[in-house]
């Protein structure tokens, strides 16, 4: 049974057409990355999952979506709880303007938990799996805008993991990082789908072909092919595709 | 292109630099300094008059004489009155305008006629109060009407301020809380108002000082002539430093006796707007420093 799911997915921004029959599976604990050249669809496509397109006025959604069999936009969906099942980390690091320890917490607190051990178990524990705890154990009541922007997203992993999700969505995690803070990500990914279901986007050919088990390459609201990372980095079926990862276009 | 053409290209482009810069500097120093030709003037006809008593005594002898105290307090009786009034309101709906509304009409039309009402002169407001609050209300000439008026004036300032407050947070921050289950009211408490706290309050002080300053919406609603005692109630009627500022200076019993007198009010009434303004100052840097602790 897959994790994630998609069937005939079209996404509508107003007349533009955004997503174009996009049906795509996506297995449990195993890293997918979504690559294509900007604009082609491949972040409103992750973004279905968590249902943050619906934050944009006037995106008309059709097909099914669905995460563990369930489609995620039928009417009887609590939204904010599918955001605890689906956890999201953004292109740019966006803690809070809040301590290190609220920022993991944060999710916590919204969600209705108030025992405190708890929290703070939850909260220690998460930022252990972010790789971040070694650096920040001494610094939990600094602000979150003291670390560098590199260990702001691993902060950012953290507050996501922290709310337990089973999956977790990655929207160019890295792209404002420097290649030490992205190679820190990178491994974490490696030990974060033992436990999750991960779907990154990424500009970085090289990203996508060491982080993921599968790509999926979008052009112009398309998938053009999916398929098992391996074989679309050495043989791809389809001339775009193999164009794009050798750099040819996008 | 010749050596000597890109010379002289080269002295013009920095000719017309320093003409430009020079004018804009000239512009800013030229307020700088008419703001102090104002303060220094003020200062010193009105220096002489200002003590102990001055601030703390009763008018006397037909206001040539003894203190401004009931003005004081009637001025920050109508600072506080109105606040109550425009601040829960204001800040209220500027939340709605800018984080629930999507914008459409309704939000275009409220935003018009907040502009709308920002753009209404203040004896219009003073002239409205008196039939709205002081006579159909029949609250009379008091602290309650001066200081609905005056809320209900300063209510697109607040607005404004709340929205363009709002507006300045970043977007990556709702996303983040929404994303961690968060739901818009949640989001709005803990993430985007503590953000955006520093930027409301400092515009409300300011909106503070512009309700301490106006003459005309109060002119026919709370502000008495000559009422040498402290309000009771909000029923009452208190002089007002503005007020009292325009009677010293034009209308009252002896107008050249008591011209030192309307100096040193305009001195008080100054100070409190600056020590209101340097208040805005020490709550937002406070604000924004804890904003980043939190």
């Amino acid at each position: 049974m897959a994790k994630i799911e998609t069937v005939d997915a079209n996404l509508y921004y107003g007349d533009f057409h955004a997503l174009k029959n996009i049906s795509m599976k996506m297995e449990e604990n195993t890293v997918t990355a979504l690559i294509g050249p900007s604009g082609c669809g491949k972040s409103t496509y992750l973004r279905l999952f968590n249902r943050m397109n619906d934050l944009i006025d006037s995106t008309q959604i059709s097909g099914q979506i669905l995460v563990d069999s369930e489609d995620i936009y039928s009417k009887n969906i609590n939204v904010d709880e599918l955001r605890m099942k689906v956890g999201m980390v953004f292109q740019k690091p966006n803690p809070f303007p809040k301590s290190i320890f609220e920022n993991v917490a944060y999710g916590l607190r919204v969600n209705g938990e108030k025992n405190k051990t708890y929290i703070t178990d939850k909260v220690y524990e998460s930022l252990r799996q972010a790789a971040l705890w070694d650096e920040v154990s001494d610094k939990m009541n600094k602000s979150a805008f003291e670390l560098s922007g590199g260990q702001q997203q691993r902060l950012c992993i953290a507050r996501a993991l922290a709310i337990s999700p089973s999956v977790i969505l990655m929207d160019e995690p890295a792209s404002a990082l420097d290649p030490i803070s992205t190679a820190k990500i990178e491994e974490l990914i490696h030990e974060l789908k033992k436990q999750y279901t991960i779907v990154i986007v990424t500009h970085n050919m090289q990203q996508a072909s060491r982080v993921s088990d599968f790509t999926g390459f979008f052009y112009l609201g398309e998938l053009v092919e999916h398929g098992a990372t391996a074989k679309i980095f050495t043989q791809p079926n389809n001339k775009q595709t193999e164009n794009y990862i050798t750099g040819r276009f996008g | 292109m010749t050596l000597e053409r890109r010379k002289e290209l080269e002295r013009s482009k920095k000719r017309s630099e320093k003409i430009a810069f020079g004018t804009f500097r000239a512009m800013s120093l030229l307020v700088v300094g008419i703001l102090f030709v104002i303060l220094g003037f003020i200062i010193i006809k009105g220096i002489s008059v200002i003590s102990w008593d001055f601030i703390t005594k009763m008018p006397e002898d037909g206001m040539t004489k003894g203190g401004i105290y009931p003005a004081i307090i009637g001025t920050f009786c109508l600072i506080g009155g109105s606040m109550i009034f425009s601040f829960p309101i204001g800040v209220l709906s500027g939340i709605y305008i800018n984080e629930y509304a999507s914008n459409g009409l309704v939000v275009r039309f409220i935003r018009l006629m907040t502009n709308n009402l920002a753009g209404i002169p203040s004896i219009v407001f003073g002239l409205f109060g008196m039939s709205l609050f002081v006579n159909t209300l029949g609250f009379g000439d008091s602290i309650i009407a001066g200081s609905l008026t005056l809320g209900l004036m300063t209510l697109p300032i607040v607005i404004r301020t709340t929205e363009e407050a709002l507006k300045s947070v970043d977007n990556s921050f709702r996303q983040g809380s929404y994303a961690l289950g968060a739901t818009k009211l949640q989001t709005i408490r803990r993430v985007t108002l503590p953000i955006a706290y520093p930027n409301i309050i400092t515009g409300l002080i300011l909106s503070i000082g512009r309700v301490s300053g106006e003459t005309a919406p109060i002119l026919f609603t709370v502000a008495a002539y000559f009422l040498p005692k402290l309000p009771h109630s909000i029923f009452d009627q208190v002089m007002a430093l503005p007020y009292h500022l325009y009677v010293l200076a034009t209308s009252g019993t002896n107008i050249e006796e008591s011209r030192p007198m309307a100096y040193g009010t305009a001195l008080v009434l100054i100070m409190i707007v600056l020590f209101l303004n340097l208040i805005a100052n020490a709550l937002r840097k406070y604000f924004s420093k804890k904003v980043k602790m939190n």
